[in-house]
């Protein structure tokens, strides 16, 4: 009996996965307000479905009490998010809101399966972050000075991950965390600051060399700490933020090349990029060692098919680090390929909208901040998803909001609320504007009739 | 002026953000780009994903490291394996007590190539795990069982194994040890694929520890694609090719055989010593002359040998979906001539399998081009409807179509008035090559019994590889099962 709803459950959730990415992206297209309200609504209603038939699901299966207080915990938190949003920032995305509730629901519904208490660890980070990150967008709009505090960054960057370097712990080969926090995520945002701040107003070519050469340090800092996700993180954020404001292509070609001789040099350097390279490569020859994960992924991912197996009915507990560097095959195994291309789309529609936001900014700084941290967002994604399915080899990372891992909930949250900061300021520079131009108008024509 | 600032504020706002989109938009050339590259790369994850999901994942799920269809044991009843005539060669039954077990009905006959599913899996059993453990019953039966909480049956796989040819190969090897491969040159289809010594997969449990411990006769491993043999003169049609490609012809050809060749103290002598005279290539292969092929061979070289062993699969993968050794050919430009001389006559350190021998002979009978192989011909859910179909398909053209049709003449010549003249009288027709291949050190040299050949040369029907451990020489043999075979095939 219960195997019939979970047969069922398969297509429902996929259906459901489906309804809510086809909306995201009708979303960007529709421009009038009243019907973009009413859209955001039915988008909620499809969150909370896939939520309840998913724990309904996960209920039946495994038969523990806790579901059902997680369950009521997950709605509550995406209630208070959606209502403080909407009192004390009126002029939010709630487009962006409901991704990020979706992206959730989603890690933490996988997560319940895998182990639930990191569910339920994870579930207190994301409202403890969501909590701190609604007083960001008020940062935003107060702190001016942001934009002077270039080399604060640059510094506090190169140090926190120096320190991970030095006094961090090892764990899976990759120095990563220091007192249980992983530090790189948060240079992520600093980094993107420092980026911004030196080359907003000034991109000529002695700026552009001192942003490399920065850019550089982290880089290198993050690769000798074998880091190598996060280094290529750095690495194309800062080629990408470099392309733009200079709007110089040759800086990007080059730079595309030298990564690329980079990527050589290393390969041949260090052992523990040759063995990513092998596992990728002839995973199946390496079986016993380096080659295990990515198999055990690939034979998830196979097994899945289009539907799925069906939450608790397939093995994703066999991937080491299911849940935060494979969570994705765990995705594709129980949930099917159709859910995860779906959530790739999803995705892909967030990314797109925060270049759209950085698009309607006017201020060059915080322009350039929206980008670079859309940039980052999205190439982690492709380093996560890519390196799960064996497109390219793998760099050990998560994806942002559905992976386990309290650092990279809590700087995903915070970096959404930073955009959020801009999106809202974008609307009030807007209204200035707009006040302005009238003031002017209705002087002419006062000293018209004068 | 105040008064004026307090009127605008309560002025209705206009909207007019969008009338500055086309300037803005040059601006924003390098977010555009910026996106593009983005949604290209997120496209190409989809397209992989996909990709994937229809054409890739297939390799991963039979993988025999693949234990996570075994969960799928709990809720399927294992199918059964078939042969191509719809004999069951391997079957879930359930004991007294409601436990299940796998019935093989003909015992150790299909031990190797259907396998086994207990203490790991081989053969079929492992290859077509995923179809024999997915189930495509009527789904309102499905959900019946799930209410039920009874199992589904698993999918049926059709081999393309022949009942009939096994049989009549595994009589014919009857307690020797050694392997036959019957394979149809036109599809890639495999017909029988024995081995011996063999176990008997009804009683494997039981029988595991005596069988992996014991060396002498190392039972559960499949000789026809595992075992590594010293070729013998089945690799004539190697060095004949060779010499083919070197002079584009093989007419012209002239050697005086005495018996024997001496080059650099080294003597390569003659199947007890047979003076063969005045001879051309063609009677040279038919009556497999040593002295003639180790003179060819020298002055071949080792690097124009091995390109062209290569060119047949030496040293490459074979595209077999089974466990095999591949096959080794080590000379190379360096070689000196005593092993140029013992190697194109198939000794030295050359080693290939029955199947590889097999894979060569389609290779030729199919006009140079090889087929894929293949064990399963089609998938059918439990009450025979079809599932899925595996349609036969091209691994690459080996040789080319010219040189296929020169080998076969060659080898037809060895049946016709060769040493295995002996199948030219059966009322089909037959192109093969004998070899009987020494191995051990010292004075008691004993030798492996080969013959590789295909029936119906002018449009071939069938590929017969037979080898027999310390069988003598080819016709002695190996000649008579590839006959017995044959025999099974048309009159049958």
């Amino acid at each position: 009996m219960v195997n019939v709803i979970v047969e069922l459950s398969k297509y429902l959730l996929a259906i459901l996965m489906i309804l809510y990415t086809l909306q995201c992206f009708q979303m960007v297209k529709k421009r009038d307000e009243h019907r973009q309200r009413a859209m955001l609504v039915k988008q909620l209603v499809v969150i909370v479905l896939f939520l309840s038939l998913s724990f309904l699901i996960l209920f039946l299966k495994s038969g523990e009490l806790r579901l059902v207080l997680l369950y009521g915990q997950v709605l509550m938190y995406i209630a208070a998010v959606e209502i403080l949003y909407r009192v004390f920032y009126k002029k939010a995305s709630m487009l962006l809101i409901n991704n990020m509730c979706m992206l959730i629901s989603t890690g933490l519904v996988i997560l319940c399966r895998l182990n639930m208490e990191k569910a339920q660890r994870q579930l207190m980070i994301v409202a403890a972050g969501s909590a701190l990150a609604l007083v960001v967008p008020v940062m935003i709009r107060k702190m001016s000075f942001l934009k002077k505090l270039t080399w604060i960054y640059a510094v506090l960057g190169v140090v926190m991950l120096a320190a991970v370097f030095v006094l961090g712990r090892t764990t899976f080969g990759a120095k990563l965390s220091l007192f249980g926090v992983q530090p790189s995520e948060f240079v992520k945002i600093i980094f993107v600051f420092f980026m911004a701040s030196l080359l907003w107003k000034n991109s000529s070519f002695p700026q552009v060399v001192r942003a490399t050469v920065i850019a550089g340090m982290h880089v290198l800092i993050l690769v000798m700490s074998r880091d190598l996700g996060s280094a290529l993180v750095f690495f194309i954020t800062y080629l990408v933020m470099v392309y733009v404001v200079t709007r110089n292509p040759i800086y990007f070609a080059g730079g595309m090349a030298g990564g690329a001789a980079a990527s050589v040099i290393a390969y041949f350097l260090f052992g523990h990029v040759q063995e990513r390279v092998t596992a990728w490569k002839r995973p199946f020859s390496v079986y016993e060692q380096e080659g295990y994960q990515i198999v055990q992924s690939m034979f998830a991912i196979g097994t899945g098919g289009w539907f799925g197996m069906g939450l608790y009915q397939g093995s994703p507990e066999s991937i080491p680090v299911a849940e935060e560097d494979f969570v994705f095959s765990a995705i594709c195994e129980e949930l099917g390929g159709i859910c995860a291309i779906c959530l790739i789309l999803i995705c892909m529609s967030f990314f797109l909208m925060i270049v759209n936001i950085s698009l309607q900014i006017k201020n060059p700084f915080y322009k350039l901040i929206a980008l670079g941290l859309g940039t980052e967002y999205a190439f982690q994604v492709f380093l996560h998803i890519g390196g799960a399915t064996k497109f390219i080899p793998m760099t050990g990372i998560t994806l942002p909001l559905v992976s386990y891992g309290g650092s990279s909930a809590l700087t995903t949250i915070i970096m959404l609320a930073i955009i959020q900061g801009l999106y809202i300021l974008r609307e009030d520079e807007d209204e200035e504007l707009e006040r302005i131009r009238e003031a002017l108008e209705q002087n002419a024509q006062e000293e018209i009739q004068a | 002026m105040r008064e004026s600032e307090k009127r605008l504020n309560r002025m209705p706002r206009k909207k007019s953000r969008r009338k500055k989109a086309s300037p803005v938009q040059f601006r924003n050339r390098p977010y555009a780009i910026v996106s593009y590259l983005f949604v290209g790369i997120f496209v190409s994850l989809i397209v992989w994903l996909v990709y994937f999901n229809l054409v890739r994942s297939e390799e991963f799920i039979n993988s025999p490291y693949n234990t996570r269809q075994d969960t799928f044991a709990d809720r399927v009843i294992r199918g059964s394996i078939l042969s191509s005539e719809g004999q069951v060669l391997a079957s879930t039954e359930t004991a007294d007590d409601g436990s299940e077990y796998r019935y093989y009905p003909y015992g150790s006959m299909f031990a190797h190539v259907v396998g086994y599913d207990s203490n790991g899996k081989s053969g079929l059993e492992s290859e077509a795990n995923f179809h024999l453990l997915s189930s495509h019953a009527f789904f309102l039966e499905q959900m019946k069982n799930e209410f039920q909480n009874a199992k589904n049956r698993g999918d049926n796989v059709v081999s393309t194994l022949s009942v009939k040819l096994q049989t009549a190969a595994y009589n014919a090897l009857g307690d020797r040890k050694g392997a036959v491969v019957v394979m149809e040159p036109s599809t890639g289809k495999i017909l029988a694929m024995v081995s011996r010594p063999d176990f008997d997969p009804n009683y494997l449990e039981e029988n595991w520890e005596y069988l992996i411990a014991d060396e002498e006769n190392s039972s559960l491993l499949n000789r026809a694609a595992q075992g590594q043999y010293p070729p013998g003169s089945v690799f004539k049609i190697i060095t004949a090719l060779d010499y083919l490609h070197k002079h584009k012809t093989v007419d012209g050809f002239s050697y005086n055989c005495q018996g024997e060749i001496t080059k650099q103290e080294h003597t390569i002598t003659d199947y007890d010593r047979t003076v063969h005279g005045e001879e051309d290539l063609r009677s040279a292969f038919a009556y497999s002359c040593n002295s003639a092929f180790a003179e060819i061979g020298v002055q071949l070289g080792g690097k124009s040998l091995r390109e062209t062993g290569e060119s047949l699969l030496f040293n490459k993968k074979l595209p077999l979906t089974m466990d095999y050794k591949p096959s080794v050919l080590s000379v190379d430009g360096k070689s000196g001539v005593p092993l140029m001389m013992q190697t194109s006559i198939g000794q030295g350190n050359t080693l290939v399998s029955p199947v590889h021998m097999a894979l060569i002979a389609c290779t030729i009978a199919n006009q140079g081009v090889l087929m894929k192989p293949y064990l399963i011909d089609r998938v059918e859910n439990y009450s025979g409807a079809r599932v899925k179909k595996y349609m036969p398909g091209i691994y690459r053209e080996l040789l080319s179509s010219s040189d296929a049709s020169t080998l076969a003449e060659l080898m037809e010549g060895v049946v016709s008035y060769g040493t295995a003249a002996s199948l030219g009288a059966n009322g089909y027709t037959v192109a093969g090559k004998t070899g009987s291949a020494e191995y051990g050190e010292g004075e008691i040299k004993d030798s492996h019994s080969w013959f590789v050949g295909y029936s119906n040369v002018e449009d071939p029907d069938i590929v017969v590889s037979v080898i027999i451990e310390g069988g003598g020489t080819g016709s002695e043999s190996a000649v008579p099962v590839a006959g017995s075979v044959f025999n099974s095939y048309y009159y049958e």
